[in-house]
């Protein structure tokens, strides 16, 4: 069970949120070519180790949270809103 | 940038001594003989420095591609290269199940074409892979569902592939244990595919790597690939724990580490890696003779012939590399399971354990040359890969020996994704933990 720590709520059970998948991939704009929105939609770097993900407090205040988690460890070592991302000496390798 | 060569391991050439036919007959000789006229059923090989394939993976899919790229296509000059013991991936932690009923006409023909290829299969290999097309059996619970089940059949009778619809009453004379009418969703019928069923999973691992063995492919275990060489946008080998090896061709065959494998020659895939669980319980009498599904929650169990039921529910949800699994999914599958057949509440459950898996952004997989030549993909298999084996084995040989797909798999190009023609099974879009 992962004990996720919202910023807005304090530390609950993994029950009361949902997984929404790799936080990094930025968004296109109407600029860019099909083969950035596919890399955007399809793409994932899927790495075994430190992941940046998106998590919704469903349960909760219902805000969409950045969670930087180990994804063999299952640590939390990070979470910030939508728009913060982790400190750079904590970033990814 | 790839580590520097090692030397490779001396070139030892395996001794070829043939595990000979298995047959009755040779079962009573032996029996007579005190069991001492058996030998390994396949060789443990020392890696070469060059060989025309290199197959990465020796898992259900792996093996089987070096097994028909070696007897259906003349290819011997092939190295199935395992970084663990053979056949202690997914294709050994999986429940089992074989079936066909897909909804998508191209998979139910892909899906079917392996279950005509498991029907004959331990003919082909000489080997009891235990191969038990008891049926398998999907529950519904609305109107809805019945009507969207309906459907299924009849795109799969129009592939002329079984599909029956039964009756709450048909249910109940199949599978007694059922509580039709559950408090929270009752029964109101099932969809029966009569040729589906389950297979001894180690068996296949082993009677694919005895056949290709024989047919002189090299099967290398302990030897982890931990990098692609790659020469412009060619790939000419891969670096290993036991030194470089060269390859005309690559392939791919390694389920739920694709990611991590296609990083290594510079790829992203459209693939991430999630944890299904399973679990078994203490052996009883025979109770269930049909693969049964649970139609309002993820949940299937079957009986293994010891006795014990085979069980398992959805993945876990996250990205994970984890194969063990966490509490809050093994609450969800036990609760489903005592809903649907409450006599379970008092079996025992023995193990449970998991295994980590490629699922692909539209829950189809991938058989596919890559944007590197010589690199071929087997991947993306989500957690249905293990009825896939023959079929995904045969169609990965033919795309190496032709290079070309073979037209039952055509449809599971990489180039897919890119080009919007997805294959969405259940039609939920790119996000594969809801697949
Ligand atoms: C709990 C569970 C239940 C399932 N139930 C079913 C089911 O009922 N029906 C069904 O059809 N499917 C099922 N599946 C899915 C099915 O098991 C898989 O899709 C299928 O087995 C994957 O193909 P494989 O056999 O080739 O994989 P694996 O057996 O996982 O083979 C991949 C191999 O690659 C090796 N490898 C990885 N990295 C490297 C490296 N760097 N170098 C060398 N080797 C490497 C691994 O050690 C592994 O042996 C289930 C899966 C799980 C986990
Ligand atoms: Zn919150």
């Amino acid at each position: 069970m992962l004990r996720i720590p919202c910023p807005w709520c304090g530390t609950r059970d993994e029950a009361e949120f949902r997984y929404h998948g790799d936080a990094t991939r930025p968004r296109p704009t109407a600029a860019d070519t099909l083969a950035d929105f596919s890399r955007y939609t399809y793409g994932r770097d899927n790495p075994l180790g430190w992941h940046l993900e998106w998590w919704l407090h469903v349960g909760g205040c219902r805000r969409l949270l950045k969670v930087e988690r180990h994804t063999l460890s299952h640590e939390i070592r990070w979470v910030g809103t939508p728009e913060a991302s982790p400190a750079p000496e904590v970033q990814a390798p | 940038m790839p580590p520097a060569p090692r030397p490779s391991a001396p070139a030892i050439a395996p001794e070829r001594t043939s595990s000979g036919r298995y047959s009755l007959w040779r079962l009573l000789r032996e029996g007579l003989n005190g069991q001492r006229g058996w030998s390994r059923a396949w060789v443990k090989a020392a890696p070469r420095p060059r060989y025309r394939v290199v197959i990465v993976g020796g898992g259900g899919h792996g093996l089987a591609t070096a097994f028909y790229l070696a007897t259906g296509h003349g290819i011997c000059d092939v190295a199935v290269l395992e970084r663990g013991p053979l056949g202690l991936g997914n294709v050994a932690r999986n429940t089992t199940i074989i079936r066909s009923n897909y909804f998508q006409p191209a998979n139910i023909r892909f899906y079917d074409f392996s279950l005509r290829l498991w029907e004959r299969l331990e003919r082909s290999l000489n080997f009891n892979a235990m191969v038990s097309q008891r049926g398998t059996l999907n529950l519904f619970h609305t109107e809805a569902q019945r009507d969207l089940f309906t459907r299924r059949a009849n795109l799969m009778r129009l592939e002329g592939v079984d599909a029956a619809a039964l009756s709450r009453a048909a249910v109940k004379a199949l599978v007694p244990l059922v509580d039709l009418d559950n408090g929270r969703y009752p029964v109101l019928g099932g969809f029966l595919q009569p040729r589906g069923g389950t297979v001894r999973h180690d068996a296949v691992a082993w009677g694919y790597a005895r056949g290709a063995s024989e047919a002189g492919v090299d099967i290398v275990e302990h030897c982890a690939v931990t990098g692609i060489r790659r020469e412009g946008e060619r790939v000419v080998g891969v670096e290993t724990s036991r030194g470089f090896i060269a390859a005309d061709v690559v392939c791919l065959a390694v389920a739920g580490h694709s990611s991590e494998l296609a990083r290594m020659a510079g790829l992203e895939l459209p693939i991430e890696t999630h944890v299904l669980q399973a679990f078994v319980t203490e052996g009883v009498k025979p109770v269930l003779d049909v693969v049964l599904t649970y139609g309002a929650g993820h949940f299937y169990i079957s009986q293994s012939d010891k006795g014990g039921l085979v069980f398992g529910g959805a993945i876990d949800g996250y990205n994970t590399y984890g194969q063990r699994g966490t509490l809050p999914m093994v609450e969800e599958v036990t609760a489903a399971a005592v809903t649907l057949l409450p006599a379970l509440a008092r079996v025992k459950v023995l193990r449970q354990w998991g295994g980590v898996m490629d699922m692909s952004m539209d829950g189809s997989p991938i058989i596919s040359q890559t944007p590197l030549a010589g690199l071929v993909l087997n991947g993306g298999w989500c957690y249905g890969g293990f009825k896939a084996i023959p079929a995904g084995g045969f169609t990965t040989a033919h795309l190496i020996a032709h290079g070309a797909p073979h037209p039952v798999a055509a449809h599971l190009d990489l180039g897919r994704f890119a080009a919007g023609r997805t294959v969405d099974e259940r039609g939920v879009g790119p996000f594969p933990y809801l697949h």
